[in-house]
């Protein structure tokens, strides 16, 4: 078997349809009679509903309905919907009703939907409704919210807290009562919105005489709201059909379920229409799972090298208004914490708690990069307290590269123990410290300060747990011309799954890439699938690639050796055709083996074989590929403005071998661009009252080109042992690490006014306080 | 009350001659008139670029731009960049070659954004590059892609950071 496409720069399948306006994404998409929605949403962050007035909007020609919960049927009235991943730590699960019933608990929870001819005649019937809200005490942030006098977010419930969560591994006690220092680091962590350039849609048509309800939507997970939709509706999986067409982004909140895609469908059932909504920009701020504070406070124990004997602490998690998505999201930013440290002991608790803003759920690396933070907040005091260089305290602390499969201490839900399968850290931080110059720094900062400027450097190193199970799956079908179809579940958001999928389908197969076309995200085209989350999809659905490919070229040779006379040791393939070796005439390509394999009628099926050239697969990773990295940036402070310029990144990055490096680098790079908005610009602002404040592009500050540093990412390959492609996810390690590196970087630029950055985003005001203040940033939420 | 208006106009080549609302603009005109979805809209006020198009050849973003506006003018899209038999631009296959797109939703945009900015500025700087684009939100790439893709179709490939 050739190797021709695994590991090599193969330009994307995807792009001839992407860069000439072919691409189909849900707006895109117009059914014959379909009509268009408008969410008519909250306009205050907690409220009873005390009524609804729709009659005018009703009244406007072009509009055909104006659905409240009430005119839904009854059965949906009193039925919140189903929640995604439920946990019996989940003290309060709670999840709205797909429309409010008699309380709003956030800016932006959908009340109603109007439905009319075209999206103009929506919008101006929305604008018509008139809801009539009584004001109630709302809770906002989430310091605030954890305490027992604090207004509550849900009328009646007990108090505000969603769950408690702990994390605990060794003898704590013993490793603080035997350190050599502790230290007390406190910080709040918030990571803004999804921003996929494309914002969520929904298209919704129901054929109850025919196969059933078809969602077209913008997601991540088609199964999952495949499950969640039908379970709600009380409808039978396979007559609900979810497509995920063209999506123009993804990074986590496109992965849970929303009101929409239960709204969408009611309204399209009730009217007998295809329905379509798409979300605005302005709805996407307030109504798209986002990712904000979480507030930590952790304890390092010590010895007198620098080396960590004990971590503990406690976090505050805001969990916006709701639990869309269970406990996915904190859950992440608990048990990656020991990071690439072999740390012996660690407790750290967590309150997830409720607020009046919109709901929380991952956003690209989860909880991870909350995590990764963390932990190098910790280092780098370790650092600054025992004067210790930045990758000297690292390479102290790493799990040796000698020390793999590494047990971390944790455990898993099912109680198999969470091991890193392999590694080698401090081979990572050696190839970044070599990317990156930072033998030459000093130097580099010691004239830059001559000149009055102020440079820093922050090294930040993470791991991260990818390709979560349980599978993903696959069917590799060759077609009576020869062509290649694979069909898998998992849907892609623009990481090039098509490509990836297809070198290591045509590799296995011996086929040219040009002659496989994948169909992916359809629920009814095939059966099962899970998710594009976690960078589980390259881990998960190749390997299910791989093995079908491999049943199906098993299959082929078989048939070949009968048809050829030969045996299979003697058969070798080229190009779709499988020859005699030393025989040229000898030969029969997958296609004509496939054609014979699908006789039509009362034509004969070769003897002991199945019908199809084609095989399905399931087999996925042994367990959670652990990728890492190692990340160092470089800043400039202007200690007049504020401002802070990243002027260099570099990447040192193991996801063990790579399917298509140049795709990797794709997922790094713009992964790096994520983390560094995070350190310097996205920041949600709410008042005190629950009102979002910044929800346009001109306040709500993205990254844009000319802010952005060049990257340099560098590759070390460890493979994993776990899949029999030796591979690893790589959607979020640009992301983990990136703002904790930048965030060091500001500090060491402004070591000599001992800033110490105790929040994120940082801006330019809190730096140039903080430079006139010295000492530490606090930030109210 | 509805007002429409008569306008006619020019879109990738084709002579177009219409009935439009007044409050109809050009983004949402091209896409559900026209059905040339290639043009996208990511924020509809004016920041992300997603909704770029070429009018009279200049860059301008469709989304704020009232379809009467563009009467008598000469608009392409991005289903306009490629040659008439289908053959992409050099800067539509140097997007390919860098990987300067992942979930396509920005990259009209940036297509529409660039071929403007490389006629006028044939052998721009990386920093150039970045300027012309700094009107165009991109949550996928990190640019970096982007500014190797511009920069190469203009002949010139080097670029800082790139390995
Ligand atoms: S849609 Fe026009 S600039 Fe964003
Ligand atoms: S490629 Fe997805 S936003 Fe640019």
């Amino acid at each position: 078997m050739g190797v021709r496409y695994f590991g090599a720069e193969v330009r994307r399948v995807e792009d001839p349809r992407l860069v000439t306006g072919k691409g189909r994404y849900v707006d895109d998409i117009e059914l014959p009679g379909m009509l268009e929605a408008v969410m008519v949403r909250s306009t205050e962050a907690h409220a009873r509903i005390r009524s609804i007035d729709a009659a005018a909007a009703r009244a406007l020609p072009g509009v055909h309905a104006v659905f409240t919960l009430q005119d839904f049927p009854a059965e949906y009235h009193d039925r919140p919907m189903v929640q995604p991943y439920p946990a019996p730590v989940l003290l309060q699960p709670t999840t709205q009703h797909p429309l409010a019933r008699d309380e709003v608990c956030f800016v932006g929870q959908a009340i109603a939907i109007v439905v009319a001819e075209t999206r103009h005649i929506a919008e101006d019937a929305a604008g018509l409704v008139a809801v009539d809200y009584e004001p109630l005490p709302a809770v906002v942030d989430c310091r605030e919210a954890v305490k027992t006098d604090a207004p509550l977010a849900h009328a009646g419930s007990p108090d505000n807290i969603v769950a408690r969560l702990r994390v605990a591994f060794g003898e704590v006690e013993t490793a603080f009562a035997d350190a050599a220092h502790v230290f007390e680091e406190r910080f709040l962590q918030h990571r803004g919105g999804c921003h996929a350039m494309e914002c969520r849609g929904v298209i919704a048509e129901d054929r109850p005489l025919h196969d059933g309800l078809t969602i077209v939507s913008a997601t991540q997970c088609p199964y999952l709201v495949r499950r969640n939709v039908a379970a709600y509706l009380g409808r039978d999986e396979g007559r609900v059909r979810v497509v995920a067409p063209d999506v123009g982004g993804g990074f986590g909140p496109k992965a849970g379920v929303y009101a929409e895609e239960i709204v969408v469908p009611l309204a399209a059932a009730a009217l007998g229409r295809p329905v379509k909504w798409i979300e605005d920009r302005r709805e996407h701020f307030v109504t798209t799972n986002t990712q904000r504070d979480q507030e930590w406070t952790l304890e390092a124990a010590v010895d007198a090298d620098g080396k960590l004997l004990g971590v503990r602490g406690r976090v505050i998690h805001d969990n916006g208004a709701f639990v869309p998505y269970g406990l996915l999201l904190p859950m992440t930013s608990l048990t990656p914490l020991p990071g690439p440290y072999a740390v012996p002991a660690l407790d750290v608790a967590m309150d997830v708690v409720f607020t009046n803003t919109a709901p929380n759920s991952p956003i690209r690396g989860a909880g991870r990069p909350n995590a990764a933070f963390a932990m190098e907040r910790l280092i780098a005091r370790v650092a600054r307290e025992l004067d210790l260089d930045q990758a000297e305290v690292r390479r102290r602390n790493y799990v040796p590269a000698d020390g793999f499969p590494y047990d971390t201490g944790q455990k898993f839900r099912d109680g198999s123990a969470i091991k890193y399968d392999s590694g080698d850290f401090e081979g990572c931080l050696d190839k970044v410290v070599e990317l990156s110059g930072y033998a030459g720094f000093a130097e580099r900062q010691a004239e830059a300060r001559a000149e009055g400027r102020y440079l820093g450097i922050g090294v930040s190193s993470c791991i991260e747990d990818t390709g979560v199970g349980p599978y993903e799956g696959a069917t590799v079908r060759v077609q009576p011309d020869g062509k290649v179809q694979i069909q898998t579940g998992a849907a892609s958001q623009g990481q090039g799954h098509e490509t990836m999928l297809a070198q290591v389908c045509a590799d296995r197969l011996d086929v040219a890439l040009e002659d496989i076309y994948v169909r992916a995200a359809d629920t009814g085209a095939f059966p099962q699938g899970v998710g594009t989350i976690g960078s589980r999809v390259a881990v998960n659905a190749s390997t299910a690639v791989f093995d079908a490919a491999e049943s199906v070229r098993d299959k082929a040779l078989q048939l070949a050796a009968e048809r050829l006379e030969a045996s299979v040791e003697d058969l070798e393939v080229e190009d779709g055709v499988i020859g005699v070796a030393g025989v040229p005439e000898m030969k029969v390509t997958y296609g004509e083996l496939a054609k014979q394999l699908a006789p039509m009628a009362g034509g004969p099926l070769p003897k002991g074989f199945s019908p199809g050239l084609e095989a399905t697969s399931y087999r996925t990773s042994e367990g959670m590929p652990t990728a890492s990295g190692s990340n160092i940036a470089e800043v400039e402070v202007d200690i007049g403005t504020g401002e802070v310029r990243v002027l260099r990144y570099s990447v040192a990055h193991d996801c063990g071998k790579m399917i298509n490096p140049m795709m990797v680098d794709g997922q790094i790079v713009g992964g790096v661009v994520h983390g560094i908005g995070n350190a310097l610009f996205e920041r949600l602002v709410y008042d005190e009252a629950g009102q979002p404040l910044n929800n346009n592009y001109g306040e709500y500050l993205l990254p844009i080109a000319t802010e952005m540093p060049p990257i340099a990412v560098t590759h070390q390959e460890t493979p994993s042992p776990f899949n029999p492609l030796g591979i690893k996810g790589a959607g979020e390690g640009g992301t983990i690490p990136a703002t904790a590196a930048v965030v060091a970087a500001i500090e060491n630029a402004l070591e000599p006014f001992d800033v110490v950055i105790r929040s994120y985003p940082v801006s330019p005001e809190e730096l140039c306080d903080l430079i006139e203040g010295g000492g530490a940033s606090e930030r109210s939420a | 009350m509805k007002h429409t208006h008569r306008i006619s106009l020019t879109v990738n080549g084709r002579p177009v001659e219409t009935e439009v609302e007044d409050r109809l603009h050009l983004a949402d005109f091209l896409r559900r008139e026209l059905k040339l979805t290639g043009t996208h809209l990511g924020c509809e006020h004016g920041v992300c670029g997603a909704c770029t198009v070429l009018v009279d050849g200049r860059a301008v973003r469709s989304c704020l731009m009232l379809a009467v506006q563009a009467r008598g003018s000469d608009v392409t899209t991005v289903e306009g960049l490629a040659a008439e038999d289908g053959t992409l631009s050099p800067l539509q296959e140097a997007f390919r070659e860098h990987h300067a797109l992942q979930c396509g939703f920005c990259t009209p945009g940036m297509l529409t954004s660039l071929t403007a900015f490389l006629r006028d500025n044939p052998a721009p700087t990386d920093r150039e590059v970045r300027e012309a684009i700094s009107g165009n939100i991109c949550r996928c790439t990190g640019y970096q892609p982007i500014v190797a893709a511009a920069l190469a179709a203009t002949g010139d490939e080097a670029i800082e950071g790139e390995n």
